[in-house]
């Protein structure tokens, strides 16, 4: 049973890391969470992210955030990856599990999944 | 919405963007109905914006920003025989007491009440987006009384510790699912 008083603890073992994350993300995942977005099942892959950074180890590198409404709610749930001197990345009609494969191979492999951006979806 | 949750996602949502410090998600459980009330100190609405949001086709130019969450809660709640009441202070005319409340009725034991779904699930991802807002998030039954106050929290924690971190993201769902 957790209680509010484990905090404290986290805290303490906390003090250390944040002086680690001073260094700044450089990437950023950004997913739509708008009305279109979350009936569309944005909210489990915001979540697979937000895990997967966690998973990965990316926490520092990489940060996981929300948007509003980008008006291709035909393309929902969008997720758009944000990498200095790249160009922006726009995935859509995504899932947890092609969240799972986004981080894997575009964010920790650096090769950008070609079937789930839009110029794809544009194009089939 | 297939989940209840993701309506209250959808509403709390709205409190966000209208700049509150506060968000209070309530759900009270009967055996029968659920209560859900999602109350903001946010920036409020005027009385005609508010008229507005019940109706998916009443919407202007100005009023566009309030979109199709209000009638998507209304359709989910009033196909069960309940209701949806949307009630705001808009901050020009109240100052200190300013925010918007929305309350809905569901009776649970209609064939067409949404299950809640993964309710945790909307909590951590509220905080996950907002990690400076606070959220006071209950739900009452006569098996559980869920409570999570990210202002107790932060009391223990400390200003300098953010609430979307991974560790405490976690930690949240886990002290979440413990309660019910």
């Amino acid at each position: 049973m957790k209680s509010l008083a484990e905090l404290a603890a986290i805290r303490e073992k906390m003090k250390d890391k944040i002086v680690l994350r001073e260094g700044g993300a450089n990437t950023r995942i950004v997913v739509g969470m708008a009305t279109c977005g979350i009936a569309a099942g944005a909210r489990p892959v915001l979540n697979a992210f937000v895990e997967g950074v966690d998973k990965e180890g990316l926490n520092g590198q990489v940060i996981v955030s929300q948007t509003g409404c980008i008006g291709i709610c035909q393309y929902e749930p969008v997720v758009e990856v944000m990498e200095p001197g790249k160009e922006k990345v726009t995935y859509v009609k995504m899932t947890a599990e092609k969240a799972e494969k986004v981080l894997k191979e575009h964010i920790k492999g650096g090769k950008v999944v070609q079937e789930y951006t839009i110029a794809n979806a544009k194009n089939a | 919405m297939k989940e209840l949750s993701l309506n209250v996602l959808d509403i709390a949502e709205n409190s966000v963007k209208a700049g509150a410090k506060l968000i209070r998600i309530l759900l009270e459980e009967t055996e029968d109905t659920l209560k859900m009330t999602v109350a903001d100190n946010g920036c409020g609405m005027r009385e005609e914006i508010v008229r507005g949001v019940m109706d998916p086709f009443y919407t202007t130019r100005t009023t566009r920003k309030v979109g199709l969450g209000i009638p998507f809660l209304k359709l989910a709640a009033e196909q069960t025989g309940g209701y949806v009441n949307v009630t705001s202070r808009h901050e020009s005319e109240y100052p200190d007491t300013h925010g918007t409340e929305t309350v809905a009725l569901f009776y649970k034991n209609h064939i067409d009440f949404t299950p809640m779904g993964d309710i945790i699930s909307t909590v951590t991802t509220l905080i996950q987006g907002s990690p400076d807002i606070d959220f006071e998030f209950r739900h009452d039954s006569k098996d559980f009384h869920v409570l999570l106050d990210t202002r107790q929290m932060r009391e223990i924690l400390g200003a300098d510790i953010p609430l979307n971190d991974p560790e405490i993201l976690v930690w949240i769902a886990q002290y979440l699912k413990d309660q019910y």
